[in-house]
Parts: structure tokens; sequence; C-alpha cells
């Protein structure tokens, strides 16, 4: 909020090839989990300033955990990132905790809301606002900010976060991660367990703050539809590596995502058992 | 008959017949009550921020009892012996926080319990190493606080004795409850504590840091112990001996609740006051002795009908 860097990115305008200004750069990354399980088999990707990009794949694909290895919270998992680097704003984040990465900006919303239960919807919000130090006036703004944004969280600010319905729990996260001015949020699965109508709301939400705050997100979703339709670009994870990347419009294009993602398959119906495994592409070994 | 008469009757025509004891009762059970509520609150403090149960609060009272008198009589003067004294429960903090909850973060919770029931046995060397074994006088003059006692007319010709320290142990108590439930609910590091209570794993996401929390909260459950250990080593010795009473403050946590501060309150004036009562007036039927086990009786019924306690925090579970 108030970053100011880009926000004149129309998302039309970024292009993903030109060696523009990333934000974030993940780069060949790789995750092991207790030492033994390794889930990210090399995954890399980019996000430019005031981007909007996804990142999609099926259950157990490895979203949540490249979005993990990226806000360093792998660590109360036991996980780790063994290889490959990770860089947010040109610096390495490896050493950074989840606290310093916060502060510079970078901030996770988890999957499933995690919202403080036993604390109302305000006070949740505050909690975002745990690694500022611009004084009492300048928090109250941007609770202000973020009740504009979300409304019904205005209404419902003095109800424990626990009891409030999970759209608003999910608009209670998101604007906690608001509270911290991020310049970039790692969003994981915000339509997970929401009505449809609400998640096109929460989706309208990402879009404004990224175009009128110029906060970039990492989208990880399985809901492949709705986050192209609101993405600039997007990334297809499967079994922990990266198959294929592109414009989100190219993407809604391609035959494959269609058939695998979409559902809509062009030539009629066909025996999951005559599909080959997609054709990894080289990217990984890059 | 005579069961039924020594259960229902004897005990209130007792009440009764002499109103002025009775309230001597009421307030001996009151004050150590409060002593219950100060210990467990300690516990709960540590348990809500980490969900560790803390073996070792009851030496850690004998501990910050033990160097502010130990400190006074190497001849620190005693204002500089206090502060001296909350500044070593400071170093502890840090160190539990550094080599106990920091390595064995996201292991399971008994294992953090073992850890705590070796911080026992750590500090009880350590204690003794220093300080010597020997049980001490609280320096309860030094300190300031009241000796004496004032006595009340009560009734027609009844008194009422209140001892000066046990009025000041009150004091403190309230005090000291009022700090934290403002500090708990009103500031940023306060609404973090909370925030890591409900969710480790959120808290961290906002970029909540849990070594400094779990400092924070080791820091303020060892002050609490500091004033325990003034209040309870006022009333007997300071001595190792002193550490069970650990195991008296359970009964309380499980009547309050592990995760509330009023709970701890509530529940120890009822398990104190509970006791006093219990043991005047129907101890003498079972042949006497049952404060040392009435609470525990009071725990276990607690535990069957309303295990999170009469103010724990209600499991929120949606559906």
């Amino acid at each position: 909020m108030g970053v100011g860097d880009c926000t004149q990115n129309h998302h039309d305008q970024i292009d993903m090839t030109s060696p523009s200004d990333p934000i974030l750069v993940v780069n060949n990354i790789e995750v092991i989990y207790d030492h033994v399980i390794l889930v990210l088999k090399g995954v890399s990707l980019s996000i430019d300033k005031g981007g909007i990009v996804a990142l999609l794949g099926a259950n157990g694909a490895g979203k949540t955990t490249t979005l993990k290895a990226i806000s360093n919270l792998l660590h109360a998992e036991r996980g780790e990132v063994t290889k490959g680097s990770i860089l947010f704003e040109g610096a390495e984040v490896h050493d950074l905790s989840p606290n310093d990465l916060v502060r510079r900006g970078c901030i996770q919303v988890m999957e499933g809301r995690h919202c403080f239960a036993h604390l109302t919807v305000e006070e949740n919000l505050l909690t975002g606002a745990f690694t500022r130090k611009d004084g009492p006036a300048a928090i109250r703004r941007d609770l202000d900010l973020v009740y504009g944004y979300f409304p019904r969280l205005k209404v419902r600010r003095t109800s424990q976060a626990g009891y409030v319905s999970g759209g608003e729990q999910q608009m209670t996260a998101i604007g906690r991660a608001l509270m911290s001015r991020p310049k970039m949020i790692l969003l994981d699965e915000p339509s997970m367990g929401l009505a449809p109508q609400l998640v096109e709301e929460i989706f309208e939400i990402v879009r404004r703050l990224n175009h009128d705050e110029g906060v970039s997100f990492l989208l990880a979703e399985q809901n492949t539809n709705i986050a192209l339709n609101y993405a600039t670009h997007g990334y297809i994870l499967e079994s922990g590596r990266i198959v294929l990347d592109g414009k989100a419009s190219e993407l809604k294009e391609n035959e494959d995502v269609r058939e695998f993602y979409l559902g809509v398959g062009g030539e009629g119906r066909r025996s999951f058992r005559s599909v080959k495994s997609y054709k990894r592409r080289k990217r990984w070994l890059a | 008959m005579d069961l039924l008469n020594g259960i229902f009757i004897a005990p209130f025509v007792q009440m009764a017949d002499a109103p002025d004891f009775l309230v001597q009762v009421l307030w001996e059970g009151f004050v150590s009550g409060i002593l219950y509520a100060l210990i467990a609150l300690g516990f709960v403090l540590i348990f809500k921020a980490s969900g560790v149960f803390n073996f070792a609060q009851g030496i850690m009272v004998v501990f910050a009892a033990l160097t502010l008198v130990g400190l006074y009589q190497k001849g620190v003067p005693v204002i500089l012996a206090l502060i001296l004294t909350m500044a070593v429960m400071g170093i502890l903090a840090l160190a539990v926080e550094r080599f106990i909850m920091r390595p064995l973060v996201n292991q399971p919770h008994v294992i953090l319990l073992m850890a705590t029931i070796g911080l026992t046995y750590f500090l009880v060397g350590l204690g003794e190493f220093v300080f010597g074994g020997e049980p001490k006088q609280m320096i309860t003059t030094e300190l300031g606080l009241p000796t004496g006692s004032t006595e009340i007319p009560f009734g027609a010709q009844g008194v009422v004795i209140l001892q000066h320290i046990d009025i000041a142990a009150a004091v403190i108590a309230i005090a000291m409850v009022t700090a934290l439930a403002l500090f708990f609910n009103r500031t940023r590091i306060g609404r973090a504590l909370r925030a890591v209570a409900d969710d480790h794993q959120a808290a961290l996401s906002v970029g909540i840091s849990l070594h400094q929390i779990w400092a924070i909260v080791w820091f303020a459950s060892g002050l609490v112990a500091l004033a325990t250990g003034i209040m309870w080593g006022a009333r007997s010795d300071v001595s190792f001996a002193l550490e069970i009473i650990a195991l008296r403050a359970l009964p309380v946590l499980i009547l309050g609740g592990f995760t509330s501060v009023p709970g701890a309150i509530v529940g120890g004036l009822i398990v104190g006051i509970g006791e006093k009562i219990g043991e005047i007036y129907w101890g003498p039927l079972l042949g006497g002795g049952i404060e040392s086990w009435l609470a525990y009786m009071i725990a276990l019924v607690f535990l069957l009908f309303r295990p999170q306690g009469l103010f724990g925090e209600r499991i929120i579970e949606r559906v």
C-alpha cells in the first residue's frame, strides 16, 4: 500500500519474457522434508513487480511448498530448501526469518485462512501490523483502508474470528496480510471451500489491490479457470516440477491445459490410460 | 444418621455458632487461594503462548526467592538485589528460549514437558550450588513488606485476625493480575501473544517472532514466580520443599482452565477456600487431613464434566 513502485503496470502490458524488473525470482529450488522426502525437484519462476502470477497444479503438486519455501515457513515443518536460490528484490531469502521477510514486504496468506480464532476480526487485522514501526496513526489509516476493501469486516470487527463465515475469514486473512504494507502477497488457495460467488469477489479484490496498491501476487490455485482469468502469467506444477508456463491468455488456449485443468478437451472423451503424463520440458534443468 | 448429621447439619451449626471463626477461615482460604492463583498464573502464561506445561514453574519460584535472599545475604542492598533477581529471571528466560524452546520447536508436547522436568533438576542443582541447600528466612521487613496483624472486632464478641503480610499478598496479586490482563488485551505484544497461542503457523506467517514472544512469556512468568516466592517465603521458609507447590497448582489449572488468566485466579480461590473450609468443618469426619487431597478430587470431577475448566477457552470448531 502506497508502495508506489509500479502501480501503473496494467496487467496487459507486462511481458514476462523481457528481462524487466522482477520482484521475486525462484531459481531451480529443491525442497526436502524431514531430510528424506523430496517434494520440489527443481522449480523456477519469476514475478514482475506489479504482476499477478498463478501457480497451478493438482493436490500434492508442490504449490504450497513452493510458497512456504519463499516465505521461509518451511523450517517450522522440518522442510528445507537444499538447492537453488530464491531472490526477493534481489536479495537471497534463505537466511531470513519470516519476520524479516514480512518486514521487507513479502507476506504469505496461508491455505485454509488460519485466522486467530479467539481474537476478534479487528485484532486479527492488527496482528498483521506487528512488524511495523510507523506508529498507531499510520496503522489506524491502513485499518480503514482494509475496511474500505472489505466493508463486511467492518461490520464484523468485534466478532471472534473463529465464528465468522469462511468468506469473512478469508477476507480477514488477506486484510491481515495487507496490514503489513506488503509489496508482494503469496496467496495460497484463496478459493478453498468458498462459494463461487465469494471466490469471484475475493479475486476481484485481489485485482483491485494489485491495480490500486501495486501489490504483486503469487497465487497458488487449484481452480485453474478463475486463476487464469485474473493472473497475467501462469506456471503449472506437476509432482514438484514446473511443466508449463506462459501468459495466462496463452495457457487458457493450450490444448493440454484445457484437457487436464479446465476439463474442456476438444475431441470427445479420452480414456485416462491413453493419456501420457505431460511431456516435461527441460526448463527445470536449466 | 451420625454420618448424615456430620455432613449436612453439624458443620453449618458450627459455622453459625461462631461466625467470626468462619470469616477467619474464609480469609485464610482466600490468602492461600491467591498464592495458588499466582503459581497457576505462571503456568498459564507459558502454556498459552507455547502449549508447554512448564513443570519447572515450582522451582522457578524457589530459585527466584533463593536468589533474592542469597544476594541480600551476600551484602547486596535490598533494592539492588531485587533488580538483580529480576535480571537473573530475564537471563533465565532468554536461556530457556535459546537452549530449550528453539531447538525443540515442533517436537511433541511430551518432549517439551520432559525438557521442563530437566530444567527443574538443573535449577535445583544450580540453586544448591550457588546458595546452599539449607532453608532461608525471607527478607520480609527489608523488602518493606508489613508485618504484624490487625484484629477486627466481628459480631458480638468475636475477632478476626488479619496478618498484614496476607493483605499485602492480596494487593500485590491483584495488581499483578490487572497488569497482566491489560498487557494481554491492550498492547501489541499482548495481542501477538494471544495470536501465538491460537495458531503458531499463522503467527509466524504475519511476521510475529516466536523467539521474542517465548522469551517474553518466560520472563513474565519468571517475574510472577519471584512475587510468588516472596509471598510464599514470607509465610514459611525459602527452601526447596516449596518446589512441590507447583503440583498444588495443578488442580487450580484444571478448575480454571489452562489458558485463562481469570480462570487461574478463580480456580485458585476455589481451591484455597474449599480446602480450608473442608479441612476445618468436614475434616474431622474423615479423621482430618483432607486438605491435601480435596483439591485433586474436585479437579477429577471437573475433568470428567468440564475438561476445558471453568474459564478455559471454548474450543472453537466449525462444521
